[in-house]
């Protein structure tokens, strides 16, 4: 984790409400290049609404209003024109896995397609790189041509994490990506986010504290729409923290 | 051993109960599908043959086949279909995939509603107002198809907009989060999985459009032409005015004749039906999840 690094991704003053519901208030805080960066925190607490605020999906969620800055890379997303272009710099992955109901070859080629690479050959080596590289190249290699839809559950969510891939992100936004998944493929996931993080940026929002601290360079607690604290994770767990809660939290006394 | 108390003898008997009362209401609802169908068969089933299809009437209409009434009623079909499906489906793609939930919104769903609610008889005097005078296409096929693609607009975009909406949700979130344009994202995965279920609704509205009688009357529809027509501007007979002029106006028709049309015309009804109900089969086999 390099302290120094610009961060690629600024929040200032952030509060997300859904018709004057807040959802989350007042967060503060960075994400550097390069790391994961945990959010836990019980339902409710906002995670998931930073998220589609990153995104800026509140633009397409009636009611949704996001007030505060996002920087992504110094720049105020809300300044970027192009906000197709925004997006696809910044892959999501939902809680439960999204195959859309096209082939598995398709599912993963519609980003690139969506830019305008058309080339059967250039599509192939994408394909190929974004399953690899979300550990299911080898299940679905003799059949690329059936549905995604029709998959498994823990392959379908491999296929979401290709399918974010291949828009050649610089931002990976994980929403409690194992809820669906089992305990093994979950290890396999984990592994592949660990390698990732050389290339991208990785924002992991969790309900397992186990995980956060598994992966995580650094840690935030929401709690409630709260954004309690950040702190590099280990010490979350076993050192100081400022708050109270965050140590109740982590230790399972409450959530 | 579990031991039934009297509430749970009550619950039961009631279950049966209702479960009979509502199995009924459903049955019944053959009965009169089966009357109607078997009355046509044996009174009209002896008139069928090709020729009745393919002949004029003869005989002040009393004799004959119905070809001419036979080919308008496709003429008006078609070319109502051609002006409600673009308008239709254009107006349910903006409804479902793009409109924000405001005053626009609900003003267009409250007119879509209404347009569904008003009577034929008065969509036939709007049709004579709006296209026979002000546009001045004079009683024509143009008039009478324009008046009914006013009629099924509403059929065709709730049908269309249901269809989209059974695509689930989340699908056009995760086209939207790779940064999908909202119209990439309708080409690419609302279209493709909901093309079946619009067809569907597009063949029911011809089965309707093809048995209304009261638009066309005064728009477009003749009592008795000997040719056929030659383009959108000329009248035309049709199937279902002739059924009407042949029960009820012409004197000395034989008894068989108004059922061999009835006959024709559900059999075209019934075959689209079939067609909608075939491809729905399909679609439901295809279904991707």
């Amino acid at each position: 984790m390099v302290e120094t690094a610009s961060p690629k991704v600024s929040v200032r003053d952030l509060t997300i409400s859904y018709g004057g519901e807040p959802a989350l208030s007042g967060a503060n805080f960075d994400i550097l290049p390069h790391e994961i960066f945990g959010i836990i925190g019980p339902a409710g607490s906002g995670k998931t609404s930073f998220l589609r605020a990153v995104n800026r999906m509140d633009e397409f969620t009636p009611g949704m209003r996001v007030q505060g800055d996002i920087l992504f890379d110094g720049q105020d997303i809300r300044a970027w024109r192009n906000v197709y272009a925004l997006r696809r710099r910044i892959g999501v992955v939902f809680p439960l896995p999204v195959g859309l109901p096209l082939s598995v070859y398709d599912n993963v080629a519609l980003a690139p397609r969506l830019v305008g690479v058309k080339k059967k050959a250039d599509l192939d080596v994408i394909v190929e790189r974004c399953l690899t590289r979300a550990a299911l190249w080898d299940e679905v290699k003799e059949r690329l041509g059936s549905l995604g839809s029709l998959l498994s559950g823990g392959q379908q969510q491999r296929l979401t994490i290709a399918r974010a891939l291949s828009q050649d992100p610089e931002l990976l936004l994980l929403d409690e990506f194992s809820i669906a998944v089992d305990p093994v493929t979950t290890m396999r996931i984990e592994d592949v986010l660990k390698e990732l993080k050389s290339e991208i940026t990785i924002v992991l929002v969790t309900n397992l504290v186990q995980q956060a601290r598994r992966l995580a360079d650094r840690t935030a607690f929401f709690l409630s729409g709260e954004f309690v604290e950040v702190r590099p994770t280990e010490e979350l767990f076993t050192g100081t923290v400022e708050d109270t809660r965050t140590r109740e939290y982590v230790e399972g006394r409450f959530g | 051993m579990f031991k039934s108390t009297g509430v749970n003898e009550r619950n039961q008997r009631t279950e049966k109960a209702v479960r009979l009362l509502f199995g009924l209401m459903a049955v019944i609802l053959i009965v009169p599908v089966a009357i109607i169908l078997s009355v046509l068969v044996i009174e009209g089933g002896p008139m069928l043959s090709l020729d009745f299809l393919f002949t004029d009437p003869t005989n002040g209409m009393t004799a004959g086949g119905i070809f001419p009434a036979f080919v308008g009623t496709i003429w008006l079909v078609t070319v109502a279909l051609l002006v409600s499906v673009p308008i239709g489906v254009a107006a349910a793609l903006y409804l479902s995939e793009y409109a924000s939930d405001n005053w626009l919104t609900r003003v267009v769903n409250l007119a879509i509603i209404n347009l569904a609610g008003v009577p034929s008889i008065v969509h036939a005097l709007f049709g004579v107002g709006a296209f026979v005078l002000f546009f001045e296409f004079g009683t024509s096929i143009l008039a009478a198809s324009l008046t009914l693609a006013v009629m099924t607009l509403p059929v065709v975009i709730v049908s269309t907009r249901e269809s989209m909406q059974a695509v689930p949700h989340a699908f056009r979130e995760a086209c939207w989060n790779m940064g999908a344009t909202r119209w990439q994202t309708i080409r690419r995965v609302v279209l493709p999985n909901s093309v079946s279920g619009i067809l569907t609704g597009i063949i029911l509205e011809v089965s309707r459009t093809a048995g209304e009688t009261a638009p066309i009357m005064f728009t477009g529809a003749a009592f008795f032409l000997p040719f056929l027509p030659q383009s959108v501007f000329d009248q035309t007979m049709a199937m279902s005015l002739h059924l009407f002029v042949i029960s009820t106006q012409v004197p000395g028709v034989p008894e068989a004749l108004p059922y061999g049309v009835a006959l024709v015309l559900i059999g075209m009804v019934l075959t689209m039906n079939a067609a909608s109900i075939g491809f729905r089969m399909y679609l439901r086999g295809r279904k991707k999840w």
